[in-house]
């Protein structure tokens, strides 16, 4: 009776095979991702770990010939040029997102910002920091921590809206008639009740923005510019590690080739521990079968 | 307690299909009527011009007058208003995933800017117990998320939900088409002894149901409201050859 369904001998060897291929495929790929990541770590570690010490994170940068010098200034730089991005352009983005997902949805409007955001995700970061110079450096006569931030917390934004709309479209409709049938006003329920929904997916949205720039050294130099001494002040030139990696990995001395190995490790490292600390914080209160 | 409902010349539209036509009924304070009739009949869009839930659509428009306790919610009153005072249960059960089974409870007020810990308190173990859950959650009030909770499970939290901010009129939209027949049955125990404090409005797919719950029965087909009467009249006697048919099983 159900002869026609039993497959032959062949036929079962043909499964078999492909199960496998597809399966070796994948693990393949798998690996092919993995591997360059792991490679540049490595490669950093063991180029750069030698050279980090006390000094590195506690000195400023030395004249050349002199050792015992460190990045302490531009780690500091870098953490306040990161921490003026995001404030700026975390809070742009997410409200940007949720215009899009939630209040223009189907308007010129939103057609129009959604396109501007994909043009601004692709335009090359050094003429996103030319346009800085150019608005905020020239006519202040100075380069600042400030413009530095500025430059990367627009570059943040693109990343952060369009994120921040998928996750927002991704809570179901069900949800927010929830709410809505409760009688929330409908802006309480996108801001407690979508957003919240969403929150996980546009957090990491923030995440891979902040990593993005985190790295950035083109639209710094024409913003931020750099700064061999002590400064956290917003009005002036303030170093930034990317900077401080570009300029000693390009000089003739090999103290400094040395330096811009641990730099690089660090900066690397910084922006992993910050990922996974609001990784970590953002995960601590989710309750039991929450999904 | 429980108001009445008295709707007249009700249509309604989405986009340029229209949906309802012309429907005017009047359901009494204190018991459950249930709306039944094939899908795409209109009876689910009815339920949500109750509650101007109908508008959160953009291209949906309805006319007419439907009052609530002899307020037009209409001209007289904002949605949000109208919704504070008509609670709503969908046919799928809708926990709020990211609260805990307490914080959904609460939400209808918590939401509204409500604050005071131990009216909260209160007001989720009232509503819980009222929802027939309690027992069954008493230990993970604040641990467990609700959408950790079985489906039949989630649809009582989704009424006890709905119960928290104090309703005159509950709606429920076919609320145990999603559900096995054990938590049905707990559903149907539950409008039971609900709707000597409610209104209660039921849209169902299922007869039975109908039967055994509500005293009132309407059937709508095609946007039209065909026959409105006692329950045991419509599914014994029923005046027009169209609820006949329905009833009897010869069409939808």
């Amino acid at each position: 009776m159900a002869t026609q369904f039993q497959s032959s001998t062949a036929n079962r060897r043909w499964r078999w095979f492909t199960n496998h291929a597809a399966t070796w495929l994948a693990v393949g790929s798998t690996v092919l991702v993995v591997a360059p990541l792991v490679a540049i770590f490595m490669d950093l570690v063991y180029k750069g770990a030698s050279s980090l010490n006390w000094n590195f994170f506690t000195k400023l940068p030395v004249p050349p010939g002199e050792s015992g010098g460190g990045m302490a200034n531009a780690i500091i730089g870098s953490i306040v040029v990161l921490a003026l991005a995001s404030l700026m352009g975390i809070p742009v983005g997410i409200a940007g997102g949720i215009y899009l997902s939630e209040f223009g949805r189907g308007t010129k409007l939103s057609t129009v910002v959604r396109f501007t955001a994909d043009i601004l995700n692709g335009v090359p970061s050094i003429v996103m920091g030319i346009a800085i110079y150019g608005l905020i450096v020239a006519p202040t006569k100075t380069f600042s921590a400030f413009a530095g931030g500025v430059v990367l917390g627009i570059m943040m934004v693109p990343t952060v809206a369009r994120t921040t709309e998928e996750m927002m479209l991704m809570v179901p409709h069900s949800i927010r008639e929830a709410a809505l049938g409760l009688g929330v006003p409908n802006w309480r329920s996108v801001l407690s009740i979508t957003l919240r929904t969403a929150m996980p997916g546009v957090i990491t949205g923030c995440m891979l923005a902040f990593a993005r720039v985190a790295g950035e050294t083109a639209p710094l130099l024409f913003t931020a510019l750099g700064n061999d001494f002590w400064s956290t002040s917003l009005n002036q030139p303030i170093e930034a590690l990317p900077l401080q990696i570009y300029t000693y990995a390009l000089g003739p001395y090999d103290e400094w080739h040395r330096l811009a190995w641990a730099g690089s490790l660090v900066l690397i490292v910084l922006i992993v521990v910050s990922v996974s600390l609001v990784r970590y914080v953002t995960t601590r209160g989710v309750l039991k079968g929450a999904n | 307690m429980g108001v009445g409902i008295e709707v007249n010349g009700l249509n309604a539209w989405y986009g340029t299909n229209h949906t309802l036509q012309d429907i005017t009924l009047h359901i009494p304070a204190n018991e459950a009527t249930a709306l039944i009739g094939p899908s795409g009949c209109g009876k689910s869009t009815f339920v949500r011009c109750l509650n101007r839930m109908h508008e959160t659509n953009p291209i949906a428009k309805v006319t007419g007058e439907v009052k609530i306790g002899g307020q037009d919610i209409y001209s007289e009153t904002s949605a949000v208003e109208v919704r504070r005072r008509i609670g709503m249960v969908f046919q799928r059960p809708n926990p709020f995933p990211t609260m805990s089974i307490y914080d959904n409870v609460a939400s209808g007020l918590k939401l509204n800017g409500f604050r005071n810990r131990r009216v909260l308190d209160e007001t989720v173990e009232r509503s819980l117990k009222h929802a027939a859950l309690w027992d069954e959650v008493r230990d993970d009030l604040k641990k467990k998320s609700g959408a950790s909770l079985s489906g039949g499970q989630q649809q009582r939290l989704c009424i006890a939900r709905a119960l928290a901010v104090d309703p005159e009129v509950l709606l429920m939209d076919e609320p145990a088409s999603a559900l096995d027949p054990v938590s049905t049955a707990k559903i149907e125990d539950l409008i039971f002894q609900l709707k000597s404090q409610y209104t209660i409005v039921i849209v169902t797919h299922n007869m039975q149901q109908a039967a055994r719950v509500a005293e009132r029965t309407g059937f709508f087909l095609n946007g039209k409201l065909i026959e409105f009467d006692s329950t045991h009249k419509i599914f014994t006697n029923p005046s027009d050859k169209r609820t006949e048919d329905y009833i009897t099983g010869r069409f939808g």
